[in-house]
């Protein structure tokens, strides 16, 4: 059985290529633009993998993560952190929020499908 | 106390520096200890080949004791020479060097204070890109569009066969992307364009405001004159950045209130009589203290009471006006010496304090410093008052027989030893005391 990864991130191009490329893999990607809609989703079914936009419409990533680390359905699932903002603080932010991995945009698809491999084996 | 009265004071300061005792100086100079006491204590005064003797011991030149040189200047140097620790700068003789050299002094001097004003834009700059709102999204807008077109191109470049649906919608996007792009780029560029080049240059808005006053002398002809606080502003600050200007008109609104409250004419005729006293003129003319400092500052040169400094700040502590002595400079940036009644009175409002002070390490040069805090507006239902204090500085001690306690100018050009004040180490070398 496929995968499944849930993808938040609020960019219609960065979704469409990320959806091709992981789908290629052969995973399953659920995408969703809105941080507020992402939250109940992933309550309702729990996925393998979060990819995750910080600056997201309706709820920032930090608090979309520090949620689902709340919630003991979700504390286990890795996420993988995706920001244009690479500065130490917002790196640090994202590791007291509970992230697995971090990327700062931007990246290429090979670290991108390298990070996803990774946390979807080590989650296993 | 002029310059030339401080000459045994600035011996003596020459004699601790080269850690001479009073009588080995005097036994050299073939002078009793007692006379040279007098003599440090600037109760007798010298000249004549006593002069000449003392600077030859002292290894300085006699002007370097006559007429010393300015504290400003000094405290520029040390903190040229703290910049620069590894050049092995001979601290201690500073005043030898400024006395001697005046005219490279004050070139090193004007270099450091370049320095410090381009330290200031590079610091400014970093900080509106690590904080301003607008270029953070733009920023955020560019690295996004970029991601998407990296990939998306990643994608496209990949050997093999593409579906044509996925080509066509990658074409596309990228085509999307880079004019998504171009549009941002064209965004950051002009809102970094449109910022006022003078701001770059002069630092912060506020010290291209204390540089119009500073050329100005601190008085305002028009402003007295009746002229409109705007127009005024127009007229001279002209050359300033939008936010300047803004608080240049402030500044000016500011004075023209006090002007019309304490009219030119009247006030020039009432120090003759009051001096630099802030309190009575205040009584005069039935004003706050604060508003009689600001007015004292802003006379003209030629003011019979003579010049006064003035200093500023808000409750954090941050100068919105600065107007120095020779004897005393007050720091640009606000790493104050929190010895300064300034602060005091902060914690004190609506207490009027005055205190002689004298720069640490210099013999020469006290001042009488006169400080109040009181709200910078007026009252509100339930609003807590924000204070603002002022500090009027004067030349000389008005009470007789007063010591007058040792403040800084910054921690690290002080050398006060234990001080309780102290937040980083002297370029001297004193410890922070525990």
């Amino acid at each position: 059985m496929a995968k499944r990864v849930m993808l938040i991130e609020d960019e219609p191009n960065i979704i469409e290529a990320i959806s091709f490329i992981l789908s290629r893999e052969g995973l399953d990607v659920e995408t969703h633009a809105d941080g507020t809609t992402a939250n109940d989703r992933l309550r309702a079914r729990v996925p393998d993998l979060v990819i995750l936009d910080v600056m997201l419409p309706g709820k920032s990533g930090y608090d979309i993560l520090r949620e689902l680390r709340e919630d003991t359905a979700t504390a286990g699932v890795p996420v993988l952190m995706l920001t244009a903002r690479g500065q130490s603080r917002d790196r640090e932010m994202a590791e007291r929020s509970g992230v697995s991995a971090y990327m700062t945009k931007p990246f290429s698809n090979a670290e991108m499908l390298g990070q996803v491999r990774d946390l979807l084996a080590s989650a296993v | 106390m002029a310059r030339d009265t401080l000459t045994g004071s600035r011996i003596r300061e020459r004699r601790i520096i080269l850690e001479m005792k009073q009588t080995e100086l005097a036994q050299e100079a073939g002078i009793s200890a007692s006379y040279l006491n007098l003599i440090e204590h600037n109760r007798r005064r010298i000249g004549g080949k006593l002069l000449l003797d003392l600077a030859d011991i002292l290894g300085v030149e006699p002007s370097v004791l006559t007429e010393g040189a300015e504290a400003a200047l000094i405290a520029s140097l040390r903190v040229a020479a703290l910049h620069a620790r590894e050049s092995g700068a001979e601290v201690d003789r500073l005043d030898e060097f400024a006395g001697r050299f005046p005219g490279w002094a004050r070139l090193l001097a004007d270099g450091q204070a370049r320095i410090e004003t381009l330290e200031r834009s590079v610091e400014a700059l970093s900080d509106r890109l690590a904080h301003d709102p607008h270029l953070a999204d733009a920023l955020h807008e560019m690295l996004s569009t970029v991601t998407s077109i990296r990939s998306t191109a990643s994608i496209l470049a990949e050997p093999g066969e593409l579906d044509p649906e996925w080509r066509r919608r990658f074409h596309r996007n990228i085509h999307e992307d880079s004019a998504r792009l171009a549009e941002t780029s064209r965004a950051i560029a002009s809102y970094l364009e449109a910022e006022d080049k003078a701001a770059s240059e002069s630092g912060t808005p506020q010290e291209e405001v204390d540089k119009l006053l500073e050329a100005a002398d601190y008085h305002i002809a028009a402003l007295d004159a009746g002229e409109g606080p705007e127009a005024v502003a127009a007229q001279l600050g002209a050359q300033l950045s939008a936010a300047a200007r803004g608080l240049l008109v402030r500044s000016f609104t500011r004075y023209a209130r006090d002007a019309a409250a304490m009219p030119l004419g009247k006030v020039l005729d009432a120090v003759v009589g009051t001096g630099t006293d802030p309190l009575a003129l205040a009584q005069r003319f039935g004003t706050d203290p604060a508003q009689a400092m600001r007015r004292l500052a802003t006379l003209p040169p030629n003011a019979p009471c003579g010049q006064v400094g003035l200093a500023i700040c808000d409750a954090s502590g941050v100068f919105t006006y600065r107007k120095p002595l020779p004897d005393f400079p007050i720091p640009r940036f606000g790493a104050d010496c929190p010895l300064w009644p300034l602060f005091a009175a902060l914690s004190r409002p609506m207490s009027v304090l005055s205190r002689a002070l004298q720069s640490a390490g210099r013999q020469g040069g006290a001042v009488t410093a006169i400080a109040f805090a009181q709200p910078s507006g007026p009252p509100q239902i339930n609003r807590e008052p924000v204070f603002e204090a002022h500090m009027m500085i004067a030349p000389g001690m008005s009470r007789a027989g007063e010591s007058a306690e040792e403040v800084g100018v910054t921690c690290r050009i002080c050398p006060r030893r234990e001080c309780p004040a102290r937040r980083e180490p002297s370029l001297l070398g004193d410890p922070i005391a525990g």
